[in-house]
Protein backbone atom coordinates (compact mmCIF):
# COMPACT_ATOMS: atom_id res chain seq x y z
CA UNK A 1 0.00 0.00 0.00
CA UNK A 2 2.68 2.45 1.04
CA UNK A 3 4.61 1.76 -2.18
CA UNK A 4 1.56 2.81 -4.24
CA UNK A 5 1.37 6.04 -2.27
CA UNK A 6 5.11 6.63 -2.71
CA UNK A 7 4.86 6.03 -6.47
CA UNK A 8 1.92 8.44 -6.67
CA UNK A 9 3.89 11.12 -4.82
CA UNK A 10 6.99 10.58 -6.96
CA UNK A 11 4.92 10.88 -10.14
CA UNK A 12 3.46 14.15 -8.88
CA UNK A 13 7.01 15.26 -8.09
CA UNK A 14 8.11 14.65 -11.68
CA UNK A 15 5.04 16.47 -13.04
CA UNK A 16 5.71 19.44 -10.75
CA UNK A 17 9.37 19.54 -11.79
CA UNK A 18 8.42 19.56 -15.49
CA UNK A 19 5.87 22.31 -14.83
CA UNK A 20 8.53 24.42 -13.08
CA UNK A 21 10.81 24.10 -16.12
CA UNK A 22 7.98 24.85 -18.55
CA UNK A 23 6.47 27.97 -17.01
CA UNK A 24 7.85 31.40 -17.86
CA UNK A 25 5.92 33.14 -15.10
CA UNK A 26 8.27 33.24 -12.14
CA UNK A 27 5.45 33.69 -9.63
CA UNK A 28 3.92 30.40 -10.79
CA UNK A 29 7.37 28.79 -10.63
CA UNK A 30 7.79 29.89 -6.99
CA UNK A 31 4.42 28.43 -6.03
CA UNK A 32 5.26 25.19 -7.83
CA UNK A 33 8.60 25.05 -6.01
CA UNK A 34 6.69 25.28 -2.75
CA UNK A 35 4.42 22.41 -3.84
CA UNK A 36 7.53 20.44 -4.86
CA UNK A 37 8.99 20.90 -1.37
CA UNK A 38 5.77 19.78 0.27
CA UNK A 39 5.64 16.64 -1.89
CA UNK A 40 9.29 16.00 -1.10
CA UNK A 41 8.56 16.34 2.61
CA UNK A 42 5.78 13.75 2.32
CA UNK A 43 8.19 11.47 0.49
CA UNK A 44 10.80 11.83 3.21
CA UNK A 45 8.15 11.02 5.77
CA UNK A 46 7.16 7.85 3.91
CA UNK A 47 10.84 6.84 4.00
CA UNK A 48 10.74 7.31 7.82
CA UNK A 49 13.04 10.34 7.67
CA UNK A 50 10.92 12.55 9.91
CA UNK A 51 13.81 14.90 10.75
CA UNK A 52 14.46 15.73 7.11
CA UNK A 53 10.74 15.96 6.37
CA UNK A 54 10.32 18.54 9.12
CA UNK A 55 13.21 20.62 7.75
CA UNK A 56 11.97 20.37 4.18
CA UNK A 57 8.44 21.44 5.15
CA UNK A 58 9.59 24.36 7.29
CA UNK A 59 12.42 25.67 5.13
CA UNK A 60 11.55 24.46 1.63
CA UNK A 61 7.82 24.97 1.58
CA UNK A 62 7.65 27.82 4.07
CA UNK A 63 10.53 30.24 4.37
CA UNK A 64 12.14 29.76 0.96
CA UNK A 65 8.82 30.61 -0.69
CA UNK A 66 8.55 33.83 1.30
CA UNK A 67 12.14 34.79 0.42
CA UNK A 68 11.57 33.95 -3.27
CA UNK A 69 8.42 36.09 -3.28
CA UNK A 70 10.34 38.91 -1.62
CA UNK A 71 12.95 38.60 -4.37
CA UNK A 72 10.23 38.73 -7.03
CA UNK A 73 8.92 41.96 -5.49
CA UNK A 74 12.34 43.49 -6.21
CA UNK A 75 12.74 42.16 -9.74
CA UNK A 76 10.14 41.09 -12.27
CA UNK A 77 7.56 38.38 -12.59
CA UNK A 78 8.42 37.15 -16.07
CA UNK A 79 11.39 35.16 -17.23
CA UNK A 80 13.60 36.91 -19.76
CA UNK A 81 13.41 35.32 -23.19
CA UNK A 82 16.80 33.83 -23.91
CA UNK A 83 18.53 32.61 -27.01
CA UNK A 84 18.03 28.89 -27.08
CA UNK A 85 20.57 26.47 -28.45
CA UNK A 86 18.07 23.67 -28.57
CA UNK A 87 20.17 21.12 -30.38
CA UNK A 88 23.17 21.41 -28.09
CA UNK A 89 20.93 21.41 -25.01
CA UNK A 90 19.10 18.30 -26.13
CA UNK A 91 22.32 16.43 -26.85
CA UNK A 92 23.88 17.34 -23.48
CA UNK A 93 20.72 16.47 -21.55
CA UNK A 94 20.28 13.17 -23.39
CA UNK A 95 23.85 12.13 -22.62
CA UNK A 96 23.60 13.11 -18.95
CA UNK A 97 20.19 11.50 -18.50
CA UNK A 98 21.31 8.21 -20.04
CA UNK A 99 24.43 8.25 -17.84
CA UNK A 100 22.30 8.75 -14.73
CA UNK A 101 19.82 6.06 -15.77
CA UNK A 102 22.76 3.71 -16.51
CA UNK A 103 24.16 4.45 -13.04
CA UNK A 104 20.89 3.50 -11.35
CA UNK A 105 21.24 -0.08 -12.64
CA UNK A 106 24.02 -0.61 -10.11
CA UNK A 107 21.95 0.87 -7.30
CA UNK A 108 20.75 -1.58 -4.64
CA UNK A 109 17.01 -2.10 -4.36
CA UNK A 110 15.09 0.38 -2.14
CA UNK A 111 15.31 -0.75 1.47
CA UNK A 112 17.68 -3.63 0.70
CA UNK A 113 19.30 -4.57 4.04
CA UNK A 114 22.47 -5.75 2.24
CA UNK A 115 23.04 -2.36 0.60
CA UNK A 116 26.48 -0.91 1.41
CA UNK A 117 24.92 2.10 3.10
CA UNK A 118 23.22 -0.17 5.64
CA UNK A 119 26.34 -2.27 6.19
CA UNK A 120 29.12 0.27 6.45
CA UNK A 121 28.67 2.61 9.45
CA UNK A 122 24.95 2.58 10.18
CA UNK A 123 24.97 -0.59 12.37
CA UNK A 124 27.78 0.89 14.44
CA UNK A 125 25.82 4.14 14.95
CA UNK A 126 22.69 2.21 15.92
CA UNK A 127 24.64 0.06 18.33
CA UNK A 128 26.71 2.77 19.98
CA UNK A 129 24.13 5.56 20.33
CA UNK A 130 22.37 4.03 23.38
CA UNK A 131 25.75 3.26 24.92
CA UNK A 132 27.45 6.64 24.34
CA UNK A 133 24.53 9.08 24.48
CA UNK A 134 21.65 7.16 26.06
CA UNK A 135 18.87 8.74 23.99
CA UNK A 136 16.74 7.19 21.25
CA UNK A 137 17.07 9.61 18.29
CA UNK A 138 20.09 8.28 16.37
CA UNK A 139 19.78 11.08 13.80
CA UNK A 140 20.51 13.70 16.45
CA UNK A 141 23.40 11.61 17.75
CA UNK A 142 24.97 11.36 14.29
CA UNK A 143 24.31 15.01 13.49
CA UNK A 144 25.52 16.42 16.78
CA UNK A 145 28.29 14.13 17.88
CA UNK A 146 29.46 11.39 15.50
CA UNK A 147 29.54 13.75 12.54
CA UNK A 148 29.78 17.02 14.44
CA UNK A 149 32.35 18.42 11.99
CA UNK A 150 29.86 18.23 9.11
CA UNK A 151 27.22 20.06 11.12
CA UNK A 152 29.77 22.68 12.11
CA UNK A 153 30.46 23.14 8.40
CA UNK A 154 26.74 23.50 7.71
CA UNK A 155 26.39 26.16 10.40
CA UNK A 156 29.26 28.10 8.87
CA UNK A 157 27.64 27.78 5.44
CA UNK A 158 24.46 29.31 6.90
CA UNK A 159 26.60 32.01 8.49
CA UNK A 160 28.38 32.74 5.21
CA UNK A 161 25.09 32.81 3.27
CA UNK A 162 23.67 35.33 5.71
CA UNK A 163 26.73 37.55 5.42
CA UNK A 164 26.64 37.26 1.63
CA UNK A 165 22.99 38.32 1.37
CA UNK A 166 23.57 41.20 3.78
CA UNK A 167 26.57 42.36 1.72
CA UNK A 168 24.55 42.38 -1.50
CA UNK A 169 21.23 43.73 -0.21
CA UNK A 170 22.34 45.63 2.86
CA UNK A 171 23.50 48.68 0.90
CA UNK A 172 21.52 51.90 1.20
CA UNK A 173 18.35 51.94 -0.96
CA UNK A 174 18.46 54.38 -3.89
CA UNK A 175 17.28 57.96 -3.41
CA UNK A 176 13.57 58.62 -3.65
CA UNK A 177 12.68 55.19 -2.36
CA UNK A 178 9.03 54.97 -1.39
CA UNK A 179 9.37 52.20 1.13
CA UNK A 180 7.90 52.92 4.52
CA UNK A 181 8.30 50.15 7.09
CA UNK A 182 5.42 51.52 9.12
CA UNK A 183 2.94 51.05 6.30
CA UNK A 184 3.69 47.41 5.45
CA UNK A 185 1.69 44.55 6.93
CA UNK A 186 -1.97 43.61 7.03
CA UNK A 187 -3.10 45.96 9.79
CA UNK A 188 -6.54 46.55 8.32
CA UNK A 189 -7.22 42.88 7.61
CA UNK A 190 -8.80 41.80 10.84
CA UNK A 191 -9.32 38.07 10.30
CA UNK A 192 -5.79 37.04 9.22
CA UNK A 193 -4.41 39.25 11.94
CA UNK A 194 -6.50 37.74 14.74
CA UNK A 195 -5.88 34.16 13.62
CA UNK A 196 -2.19 34.84 13.03
CA UNK A 197 -1.75 36.36 16.47
CA UNK A 198 -3.43 33.31 17.93
CA UNK A 199 -1.03 30.97 16.11
CA UNK A 200 2.29 32.74 16.66
CA UNK A 201 2.77 31.73 20.34
CA UNK A 202 2.02 28.09 19.48
CA UNK A 203 4.48 28.19 16.58
CA UNK A 204 7.23 29.53 18.83
CA UNK A 205 6.35 26.99 21.53
CA UNK A 206 6.48 24.16 19.00
CA UNK A 207 9.83 25.47 17.78
CA UNK A 208 11.23 25.42 21.31
CA UNK A 209 9.84 21.90 21.82
CA UNK A 210 11.51 20.71 18.62
CA UNK A 211 14.74 22.35 19.76
CA UNK A 212 14.91 20.87 23.23
CA UNK A 213 13.23 17.54 22.56
CA UNK A 214 15.45 16.79 19.57
CA UNK A 215 17.23 13.98 21.40
CA UNK A 216 14.01 12.05 21.89
CA UNK A 217 11.82 12.91 18.91
CA UNK A 218 12.40 14.13 15.36
CA UNK A 219 13.88 17.59 15.33
CA UNK A 220 16.82 19.63 16.42
CA UNK A 221 18.44 22.97 15.85
CA UNK A 222 17.83 23.34 12.11
CA UNK A 223 14.12 22.58 12.32
CA UNK A 224 13.60 24.66 15.45
CA UNK A 225 15.43 27.65 14.01
CA UNK A 226 13.32 27.49 10.85
CA UNK A 227 10.06 27.15 12.83
CA UNK A 228 10.79 30.09 15.12
CA UNK A 229 11.93 32.17 12.16
CA UNK A 230 8.71 31.35 10.31
CA UNK A 231 6.68 32.46 13.34
CA UNK A 232 8.46 35.81 13.37
CA UNK A 233 8.11 36.14 9.58
CA UNK A 234 4.37 35.56 10.01
CA UNK A 235 4.38 38.35 12.59
CA UNK A 236 6.22 40.61 10.15
CA UNK A 237 3.72 39.84 7.38
CA UNK A 238 0.77 40.60 9.66
CA UNK A 239 1.96 43.54 11.71
CA UNK A 240 4.47 45.03 9.33
CA UNK A 241 8.22 45.14 9.06
CA UNK A 242 8.67 47.79 11.74
CA UNK A 243 6.74 45.87 14.41
CA UNK A 244 8.78 42.72 13.75
CA UNK A 245 12.01 44.68 13.98
CA UNK A 246 10.80 46.24 17.24
CA UNK A 247 10.13 42.76 18.63
CA UNK A 248 13.43 41.29 17.40
CA UNK A 249 15.85 44.07 16.40
CA UNK A 250 18.57 43.66 13.76
CA UNK A 251 21.31 43.69 16.37
CA UNK A 252 19.69 40.71 18.11
CA UNK A 253 19.44 38.85 14.79
CA UNK A 254 23.10 39.43 13.97
CA UNK A 255 23.94 38.48 17.56
CA UNK A 256 22.04 35.20 17.09
CA UNK A 257 23.89 34.36 13.87
CA UNK A 258 27.33 35.21 15.24
CA UNK A 259 26.55 33.82 18.70
CA UNK A 260 25.26 30.55 17.29
CA UNK A 261 28.32 29.93 15.12
CA UNK A 262 30.63 30.99 17.95
CA UNK A 263 28.83 28.78 20.48
CA UNK A 264 29.28 25.75 18.24
CA UNK A 265 32.94 26.49 17.57
CA UNK A 266 33.46 27.49 21.21
CA UNK A 267 32.22 24.12 22.49
CA UNK A 268 34.82 22.51 20.23
CA UNK A 269 37.59 24.74 21.55
CA UNK A 270 36.54 24.10 25.17
CA UNK A 271 36.81 20.38 24.44
CA UNK A 272 40.41 20.94 23.31
CA UNK A 273 41.18 23.03 26.40
CA UNK A 274 39.81 20.27 28.65
CA UNK A 275 42.19 17.78 27.10
CA UNK A 276 40.14 16.13 24.36
CA UNK A 277 39.95 16.48 20.61
CA UNK A 278 37.97 19.19 18.82
CA UNK A 279 34.23 18.53 19.46
CA UNK A 280 34.97 15.47 21.63
CA UNK A 281 32.25 16.11 24.20
CA UNK A 282 33.11 13.24 26.56
CA UNK A 283 35.73 15.38 28.33
CA UNK A 284 33.24 18.13 29.24
CA UNK A 285 31.91 16.42 32.39
CA UNK A 286 32.99 13.53 34.60
CA UNK A 287 30.21 11.28 33.34
CA UNK A 288 30.89 10.69 29.61
CA UNK A 289 27.19 10.02 28.76
CA UNK A 290 26.02 13.21 30.48
CA UNK A 291 28.90 15.07 28.83
CA UNK A 292 27.82 13.87 25.37
CA UNK A 293 24.25 15.00 26.08
CA UNK A 294 25.42 18.40 27.34
CA UNK A 295 27.62 18.88 24.30
CA UNK A 296 24.83 17.97 21.90
CA UNK A 297 22.32 20.27 23.64
CA UNK A 298 24.85 23.13 23.48
CA UNK A 299 25.71 22.71 19.82
CA UNK A 300 22.03 22.21 18.89
CA UNK A 301 21.32 25.52 20.62
CA UNK A 302 24.09 27.07 18.52
CA UNK A 303 22.61 25.60 15.34
CA UNK A 304 19.12 26.82 16.23
CA UNK A 305 20.34 30.35 17.00
CA UNK A 306 22.38 30.57 13.80
CA UNK A 307 19.60 29.25 11.53
CA UNK A 308 16.88 31.41 13.09
CA UNK A 309 19.03 34.55 12.98
CA UNK A 310 20.25 33.92 9.44
CA UNK A 311 16.77 33.25 7.99
CA UNK A 312 15.33 36.34 9.66
CA UNK A 313 18.26 38.54 8.61
CA UNK A 314 17.85 37.39 5.01
CA UNK A 315 14.09 38.02 5.16
CA UNK A 316 14.56 41.53 6.56
CA UNK A 317 17.30 42.30 4.05
CA UNK A 318 14.83 41.54 1.22
CA UNK A 319 11.85 43.19 2.89
CA UNK A 320 13.71 46.44 3.57
CA UNK A 321 14.37 47.09 -0.13
CA UNK A 322 11.99 49.38 -1.99
CA UNK A 323 9.47 47.49 -4.08
CA UNK A 324 9.36 47.46 -7.86
CA UNK A 325 6.58 49.81 -8.96
CA UNK B 1 -21.48 -5.09 18.08
CA UNK B 2 -20.70 -1.53 19.10
CA UNK B 3 -17.28 -1.85 17.46
CA UNK B 4 -18.85 -2.78 14.15
CA UNK B 5 -21.17 0.23 14.32
CA UNK B 6 -18.25 2.58 15.09
CA UNK B 7 -16.23 1.00 12.29
CA UNK B 8 -19.02 1.39 9.75
CA UNK B 9 -19.65 4.97 10.88
CA UNK B 10 -15.97 5.86 10.62
CA UNK B 11 -15.64 4.35 7.14
CA UNK B 12 -18.78 6.17 6.07
CA UNK B 13 -17.25 9.46 7.28
CA UNK B 14 -13.89 8.71 5.63
CA UNK B 15 -15.51 7.85 2.29
CA UNK B 16 -17.77 10.92 2.38
CA UNK B 17 -14.71 13.02 3.17
CA UNK B 18 -12.92 11.48 0.20
CA UNK B 19 -15.88 12.30 -2.05
CA UNK B 20 -15.81 15.89 -0.80
CA UNK B 21 -12.09 16.12 -1.64
CA UNK B 22 -12.84 14.79 -5.11
CA UNK B 23 -15.69 17.26 -5.64
CA UNK B 24 -13.46 20.08 -4.42
CA UNK B 25 -10.71 19.04 -6.82
CA UNK B 26 -13.06 18.78 -9.82
CA UNK B 27 -14.63 22.11 -8.89
CA UNK B 28 -11.27 23.84 -8.64
CA UNK B 29 -10.45 22.66 -12.15
CA UNK B 30 -13.83 23.11 -13.80
CA UNK B 31 -15.55 26.18 -12.34
CA UNK B 32 -15.44 29.36 -14.42
CA UNK B 33 -13.77 32.12 -12.37
CA UNK B 34 -11.53 32.68 -9.39
CA UNK B 35 -14.16 33.05 -6.66
CA UNK B 36 -16.16 29.97 -7.59
CA UNK B 37 -12.93 27.98 -7.76
CA UNK B 38 -11.96 29.26 -4.33
CA UNK B 39 -15.38 28.18 -3.11
CA UNK B 40 -14.73 24.65 -4.36
CA UNK B 41 -11.26 24.60 -2.81
CA UNK B 42 -12.54 25.81 0.55
CA UNK B 43 -15.09 22.99 0.52
CA UNK B 44 -12.14 20.59 0.60
CA UNK B 45 -10.42 22.27 3.45
CA UNK B 46 -13.40 22.60 5.81
CA UNK B 47 -16.01 19.90 5.19
CA UNK B 48 -13.57 17.22 4.04
CA UNK B 49 -11.19 18.02 6.92
CA UNK B 50 -13.94 17.56 9.49
CA UNK B 51 -15.26 14.35 7.94
CA UNK B 52 -11.89 12.68 7.41
CA UNK B 53 -10.45 13.64 10.78
CA UNK B 54 -13.59 12.59 12.69
CA UNK B 55 -13.48 9.30 10.80
CA UNK B 56 -9.84 8.86 11.81
CA UNK B 57 -10.67 9.73 15.43
CA UNK B 58 -13.33 7.01 15.47
CA UNK B 59 -10.74 4.59 14.11
CA UNK B 60 -8.18 5.60 16.73
CA UNK B 61 -10.49 5.31 19.73
CA UNK B 62 -9.59 6.88 23.06
CA UNK B 63 -5.82 7.14 22.64
CA UNK B 64 -3.14 9.80 22.43
CA UNK B 65 -3.64 9.79 18.65
CA UNK B 66 -7.18 11.14 19.17
CA UNK B 67 -5.85 14.19 21.01
CA UNK B 68 -3.27 14.77 18.28
CA UNK B 69 -5.94 14.45 15.58
CA UNK B 70 -8.20 16.88 17.44
CA UNK B 71 -5.33 19.38 17.68
CA UNK B 72 -4.61 19.00 13.96
CA UNK B 73 -8.31 19.53 13.22
CA UNK B 74 -8.44 22.66 15.37
CA UNK B 75 -5.37 24.10 13.61
CA UNK B 76 -6.66 23.23 10.14
CA UNK B 77 -10.11 24.65 10.83
CA UNK B 78 -8.52 27.87 12.08
CA UNK B 79 -5.93 28.36 9.36
CA UNK B 80 -7.54 27.03 6.17
CA UNK B 81 -10.60 29.33 6.09
CA UNK B 82 -8.31 32.23 7.02
CA UNK B 83 -6.12 31.39 4.04
CA UNK B 84 -9.20 31.27 1.78
CA UNK B 85 -10.32 34.62 3.14
CA UNK B 86 -6.88 36.14 2.59
CA UNK B 87 -6.82 34.81 -1.00
CA UNK B 88 -10.28 36.17 -1.80
CA UNK B 89 -9.43 39.47 -0.17
CA UNK B 90 -6.18 39.77 -2.12
CA UNK B 91 -8.04 39.03 -5.35
CA UNK B 92 -10.65 41.68 -4.56
CA UNK B 93 -7.98 44.26 -3.70
CA UNK B 94 -6.16 43.63 -6.95
CA UNK B 95 -9.31 44.41 -8.95
CA UNK B 96 -10.72 40.95 -9.71
CA UNK B 97 -14.40 41.71 -9.14
CA UNK B 98 -16.82 38.84 -8.42
CA UNK B 99 -19.38 39.72 -11.06
CA UNK B 100 -21.36 36.85 -12.51
CA UNK B 101 -23.20 39.13 -14.95
CA UNK B 102 -19.91 40.28 -16.44
CA UNK B 103 -18.97 36.67 -17.11
CA UNK B 104 -22.17 36.11 -19.04
CA UNK B 105 -21.45 39.12 -21.22
CA UNK B 106 -17.99 37.89 -22.10
CA UNK B 107 -19.00 34.40 -23.09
Amino acid sequence: MIIVFALFLLTLLVITALAIVQTTNLFVAVMLTSIFSLLMASNFFILDAADVALTEAAVGAGITTVIFLAALMLTTEHEKPHLSRRKLNTVVITILASLIIYATFDKPRLGDPDAPVHQHLAPWYLEKTPEYMDFPNVVTAILGSFRGYDTLGEVFVVFAACIGVLFILGVKPPEGSTYNPYRSGLKHHLIPQVVGRLLIPFLVLFGLYVQFHGEYSPGGGFQAGALIASAIILYALLEGEAAALRAVPRSVLLGLVIGGATLYGGVGVVCILMGGNFLEYTVLLDNPVAAQQTGIILIEAGVGMAVCGALLSIFHAFAARPMRV
Amino acid sequence: MIETVVDILSWFLLCTGGIFVLIGGIGTLRLPDFYTRLHAASLTETMATILILVGMILQAGLTLATIKLLTIMAFLLLTAPTASYALANAALQSGNSPNAQQRDDQT
